[in-house]
């Protein structure tokens, strides 16, 4: 299949797996957000009240994780293969840090993903080690100990820049490869890629670091 | 006159010397004395190379031809930058002026998997003409000449099509950009064709064929850094490069 195999059609496939991890970050962030209303605790139990559909998401969401990494650390290598040879001098035109460094953000951003999985939803990592022998977990009590420690914050915020960093290439390049633009757009889809990036990047950071000044507590 | 020689530069130029493609290269350096501000990059070699010839050594090899800025020939990364960074100018039309007396200038080749190097700073660029082949062209029937108005074309079209033909074909594209990727070059020539009545006809076919033809020739794949725009000699947009995927879906379902 050409879509597969060809270096078009496997940019797609980078976009259109990038343009729905970036919804499913849209809506994990309003999930999140209930946090804030007193609501995450419900929200949780409304989630594992229906299993088969979380299931089912999780196994979509892994086959377009799966494909974004795949597609991603093939055609990084295939461009690396493509220019082997450095010059000795090199001036950058266009190119930013984050349009140069997407496998690298890329790849941190899915070590925090196996991270941030292992604690809040398999839970074995040590803050969260007090959960093992409840039968319904507190999600907000989880959340709030857990992000009382400084250095799960700072792991966090790290994490979220790398979010910024990769979503602000991420978002312009994406509507490239759609085909969704031209001479208008071009400059405006960079600065709404920075700022929308931002926004994701500073609304995540927010829940860590409510909790961790102490303006949310238990 | 006397402007003309209190006014000369003496640069010290770092040039890639490499004897042939397989021969290992490395940077030489040299001295360009008396270099008037009014000449062009590219006079500025030939008086280094005159120098190197009276001297007995090999000169540097450099592509060139019709010194217009319209041929696509030269060739050299200056300075880190393809053709040396002034905006929409090819190396034979950079001049000396915006250089300083004591100025350092770095020479290099194109750097790509897909262009090796022939000899110093000349490199075989026939990975782009195989592209062309693969897909940059019509098939037309052959007879009388057809009347000049016969397919109208409206002008928004006809204007679009000029501007993807303004390509050059010199490779700056490919030299500037970080995955070696020939998409600014291939979109250019495809935007070009499917916009038109002539060329619609093999749309499908050809974005399929040329994009093919780029991957087979080694070249890599775009992710959207912009860096061929920003270093090409004609200003060729990237919205020529949303033109090609766009071409591409559609062929995709054919």
């Amino acid at each position: 299949m050409r879509i597969f195999n060809s270096t078009v059609g496997r940019k797609l496939l980078m976009s259109i797996s990038g343009q729905l991890l970036i919804i499913f970050v849209l809506i994990h962030l309003a999930g999140n957000s209930t946090i804030y209303f007193g609501w995450i605790n419900a929200y949780a139990e409304h989630l594992h009240s229906m299993p088969p559909v979380v299931w089912v998401f999780r196994a979509i969401m892994l086959a377009i994780v799966g494909t974004h990494i795949c597609y991603g650390v093939m055609l990084t290598l295939e461009n690396k293969a493509a220019n082997p040879t450095n010059y000795a001098v090199k001036r950058q035109l266009k190119a930013s840090f984050a349009s140069e460094n997407m496998i690298w953000t890329g790849l941190l951003l899915a070590a925090f993903i196996v991270y941030h999985l292992l604690q809040f939803t398999v839970k074995v990592t040590p803050d969260v080690a007090w959960t093992a022998n409840q039968a319904v977990v507190d999600v907000f009590k989880m959340v709030v100990t857990s992000f009382s420690n400084a250095a799960i914050v700072v792991v966090y915020a790290l994490a979220m820049i790398m979010l910024f960093l990769h979503l602000s290439h991420g978002i312009p390049s994406f509507l490239q490869t759609m085909g969704w633009n031209n001479d208008k757009t071009i400059p405006v889809y960079g600065t709404a890629g920075k700022v929308i990036s931002a926004f994701l990047m500073l609304a995540y950071i927010s829940i860590p670091a409510t909790i961790l000044v102490g303006l949310l507590k238990l | 006159m006397s402007a003309h020689t209190s006014n000369t530069m003496t640069i010290t130029l770092h040039v890639w010397r490499q004897a042939g493609p397989n021969a290992p290269g490395k940077l030489e350096q040299y001295e360009a004395k008396n270099v008037s501000p009014d000449q062009s990059f590219l006079e500025m070699l030939d008086e280094v190379n005159e120098d190197l010839i009276k001297a007995g050594k090999d000169p540097i090899a450099f592509d060139h031809d019709c010194r217009e800025g319209i041929c696509g020939m030269c060739s050299s990364v200056i300075n880190g930058v393809p053709h040396g960074g002034q905006v929409r100018t090819t190396a034979c039309q950079l001049h000396m002026r915006t250089f300083k007396d004591g100025d350092a200038i770095y020479i290099e080749p194109w750097r790509a998997k897909a262009f090796p190097i022939i000899k110093d700073l000349i490199v075989d660029r026939n990975a782009l003409e195989r592209i062309m082949q693969a897909g940059g062209y019509t098939s037309c029937h052959t007879g009388g000449v057809p009347d000049g108005n016969a397919i109208l074309i409206p002008k928004p079209e006809a204007d679009y099509a000029m501007d993807a033909a303004e390509c050059i074909g010199c490779g700056a594209c490919v030299a500037a950009c970080p995955n070696g990727s020939a998409m600014l070059y291939t979109s250019a020539k495809v935007a070009q064709l499917s916009v038109l009545p002539q060329g619609k006809a093999e749309a499908a076919e050809r974005v399929c064929a040329m994009v093919d033809a780029m991957q087979e020739n080694g070249f890599g794949n775009c992710s959207n850094h912009y860096e061929c725009q920003a270093a090409c000699p004609k200003g060729i947009s990237v919205k020529f490069i949303a033109k090609l995927n766009r071409e591409y879906q559609k062929a995709l379902f054919k």
